[in-house]
């Protein structure tokens, strides 16, 4: 009875641990997969795994602190995505590939 | 068993069912999607990886609404749903050629990824698995519009300009580096 109830009382816990899964699967995406765009899909995974923790923390400490933080990382995911994909465009327009391992160069 | 089951306490059982089923349903989702994200058993296609990441980003933005945060889901579905995502599946269709590209020497890739990321994980959940269980919300706290604004021109002016700031540089970056090259330059 104990456990059924707590089975459905839904808790920090089931939230962190949603949180901790999701990131976790960007961090492996972020390690195995080698094509560039599917990398930066997995740091978004990331960021929502963040963001979904920092909602969690913000409903139960009935405070909206981490929902505004929250709003910031939004902001800061979109800004990073569009200067990523426009670096990705600016090498497919060099037809160069977009594996990650062939691009362990700067300029100079 | 008629004992145990009239021990129960229905009424308190059948309060939590609809929100206890909702939120295991979209954390099915998400987790499920996130999985067909990073590792498809079916296609190593990126668009599906970006059509499974829109999944769990719908389904992260339907836990947003349970926790009270309604203003961040329509932020969540808009910024992310509408804006991102769209903008890496033009990516990926300005980019198609050199997607199908063969990869090679990946298998100690593959292994040392699993192991940091599960090590990751283990160390993650058990503290969370540790933590003392925050007391129950009575009374939550709504992120509507007027309460997070209110916040980001007060309490969060300093980072909210500092955001603009960045959004500025952002734009100026992405219009210098996806300009055609005009001086020729071949590297």
């Amino acid at each position: 009875m104990e456990t059924f109830e707590s089975f459905l009382t839904i808790g920090l816990g089931h939230y962190l641990t949603v949180s901790v899964i999701l990131f976790c699967l960007g961090v492996l995406g972020l390690l195995t997969r080698r094509n560039l765009i599917v990398v930066y899909m997995s740091l978004e995974l990331m960021l929502n795994a963040a963001n979904l923790a920092l909602v969690a923390f913000s409903y139960f400490n009935k405070s909206l602190d981490g929902q505004v933080v929250v709003m910031l990382v939004v902001t800061i995911a979109a800004a990073e995505v569009a200067v990523g994909l426009a670096l990705i465009v600016s090498l497919a327009r060099k037809k160069l590939p977009v594996w990650v391992n062939d691009l362990n160069k700067l300029k100079y | 068993m008629w004992e145990t089951l009239t021990n129960y306490n229905w009424e308190n059982i059948f309060s939590l069912l609809p929100g206890a089923l909702v939120f295991y349903v979209l954390a099915g989702l998400a987790i499920l999607f996130g999985i067909l994200v990073v590792a498809n058993p079916f296609s190593r296609s990126p668009i599906n990886s970006g059509l499974s990441l829109l999944a769990t980003v719908l389904s992260l933005a339907g836990m947003s609404v349970l926790l009270h945060a309604y203003f961040l889901a329509a932020v969540q579905v808009i910024v992310y749903a509408g804006a991102v995502l769209i903008l890496f599946i033009f990516v990926l269709m300005l980019s198609r050629k050199e997607m199908k590209m063969v990869f090679t020497s990946t298998r100690i890739r593959y292994a040392v990824g699993t192991v940091i990321a599960l090590a990751l994980a283990c160390l993650l959940l058990s503290i969370v698995f540790q933590m003392p269980a925050a007391a129950p919300v009575k009374e939550a706290v709504d992120g509507t519009v007027p309460a997070i604004g209110r916040l980001l021109v007060t309490e969060y002016l300093v980072p909210f300009e500092a955001i603009s700031v960045l959004l500025l540089a952002a734009i100026v970056g992405v219009v210098h580096l996806s300009k055609p090259n005009t001086k020729g330059e071949s590297k």
